[in-house]
């Protein structure tokens, strides 16, 4: 039976991974390529990048920083960040990704997903989710959670389902940061009405239960996660034997 | 010198990069001649399976691969190139497969799909390049042979599939050998390296 998935996330700006990466044995800080050689010896499942640069004009890097992990790492690769078009698709999929991530530009252009499906194929479009919940209800937010929609979650999922999306990959802006745990609310609420694997983000601490939790009460397809695997708290070799202990079904 | 298929689709660039990591000599081509006089053929797959027989029949590449199975050139099928091998799938009612084995695709009924992530697979008797492991998929079609013989692993997701098949000089894997890391890679080190 298939396995449930650990994937870290690396942020990348101008080329160079952010928010201050801790290992010592890595060959240059702050280089993507080093960082995704050791999570994929590590056993990561998949590895995702979201490209944070904010300038038009340097963007080209995320397509060099592609490249270069596509010839050194073996497993599937998935970028986000700032794709707006089926040329930005095209282009990231040439460079070596296997999956992009669309967010903000599939909630301002739903039709992109159609595209995207239609010439690349639903498996290599995954749609960033991000929620907060309102009101006690889950509503869409785009433009790095700082712009509420009108969708609420379940009409949103609904929607990309129909366009031909691949995979969601939600993030509860409520739990983000918070290493707390996952939104094991929402992550149940969305892995039990769409037939689209989901992969939860949002809230990980160094905390085995945190993701024992996501899969076994959540029903989450994926876990991803960022800080706990950059700065060593729970390093992935731990983690996945850990959960192995725990019963759940991993690589 | 393996001749990679490029048919206009599919994730041509994963492929290249495993065999440059693994000293492979290959040559990518479009070209049914060079399909034909190829000493072993590698078919990446990715892609819906009407849209890849529309290219493969449009530059009469499906002509050159049944001549060249029948030939016994070796030949490695990865995903959708392990389905075209078959006479239809689902996925595109009224189109016509390769046909070198007799059977469909189907799509998968139970579960999230598509499949997307790790799976371990049971290889059978007709196997002689897996191992037991963990290989990754990314299909919401499965091939079902009416020969059983041919099926060299079978995995399981909600229900057990055909998760490769191998007979005289046809290998051919449902999961991506690129995206399964150093075990992937000694798979295709294997079928190279084969007498």
């Amino acid at each position: 039976m298939i396995t449930k998935r650990i994937i870290p996330c690396l942020d990348i700006k101008d080329g160079q991974t952010v928010k201050g990466v801790h290992f010592e044995n890595l060959a240059k800080a702050g280089d993507p390529v080093s960082l995704a050689e050791k999570y994929y010896n590590d056993g990561a499942d998949e590895l995702v990048f979201l490209d944070i640069t904010a300038t038009n004009d340097k963007r080209k890097t995320i397509l060099d920083v592609v490249e270069a992990v596509a010839s050194k790492v073996f497993i599937p690769l998935t970028v986000g960040g700032g794709i707006r078009s089926i040329e930005d698709i095209h282009n990231l999929l040439l460079a070596g990704a296997d999956k992009v991530s669309l967010n903000t530009a599939a909630v301002v252009n739903p039709q992109l997903i159609y595209e995207g499906a239609k010439t690349f194929g639903s498996q290599c479009i995954t749609i960033a989710v991000d929620v907060k919940k309102i009101e006690n209800t889950y509503f869409v937010v785009t433009n790095a959670g700082t712009k509420k929609t009108d969708y609420t979650v379940t009409e949103w999922v609904k929607k990309i389902t129909d366009l031909g999306a691949g995979e969601i990959l939600l993030t509860s802006m409520d739990t983000d940061g918070t290493k707390a745990g996952y939104d094991l609310e929402v992550t149940q609420l969305v892995s039990d009405m769409t037939n689209l694997p989901v992969i939860a983000s949002g809230g990980a601490g160094a905390n085995v239960k945190h993701f024992t939790d996501v899969f076994q009460k959540g029903h989450a397809d994926a876990a991803l996660a960022a800080s706990i695997f950059h700065f060593n708290e729970l390093p992935i070799p731990e983690l996945k034997s850990q959960l192995k202990q725990a019963g759940v079904n991993i690589r | 010198m393996i001749t990679v298929l490029n048919y206009g689709g599919g994730n041509l660039k994963s492929v290249e990069n495993v065999l440059n990591k693994i000293n492979a000599p290959f040559k990518t081509t479009d070209k049914a001649s060079d399909i034909e006089q190829a000493e072993a053929i590698l078919f990446p797959g990715q892609g819906h399976f009407g849209q890849v027989m529309a290219n493969l029949t449009e530059k009469k590449l499906d002509i050159a691969l049944k001549t060249a199975l029948n030939k016994g050139i070796p030949f490695l099928g990865i995903c959708v190139g392990l389905q075209v091998l078959f006479d239809s799938s689902d996925e595109a009612p009224g189109i016509a497969g390769l046909s070198i084995f007799k059977g469909t695709c189907h799509k998968f009924t139970t579960g999230k799909i598509p499949q997307i992530g790790w799976n371990k697979i049971t290889t059978t008797k007709s196997n002689s390049f897996l191992t037991d492991d963990f290989y990754y998929f990314v299909n919401s079609f499965h091939v079902v042979p009416e020969h059983p013989e041919i099926v060299s692993a079978t995995a399981n997701y909600h229900v057990d599939f055909t998760a490769s098949v191998q007979h005289k000089n046809i290998f051919a894997t449902q999961f991506h050998l690129e995206k399964s890391g150093q075990i992937g890679q000694d798979v295709i080190l294997k079928w190279m390296n084969q007498k």
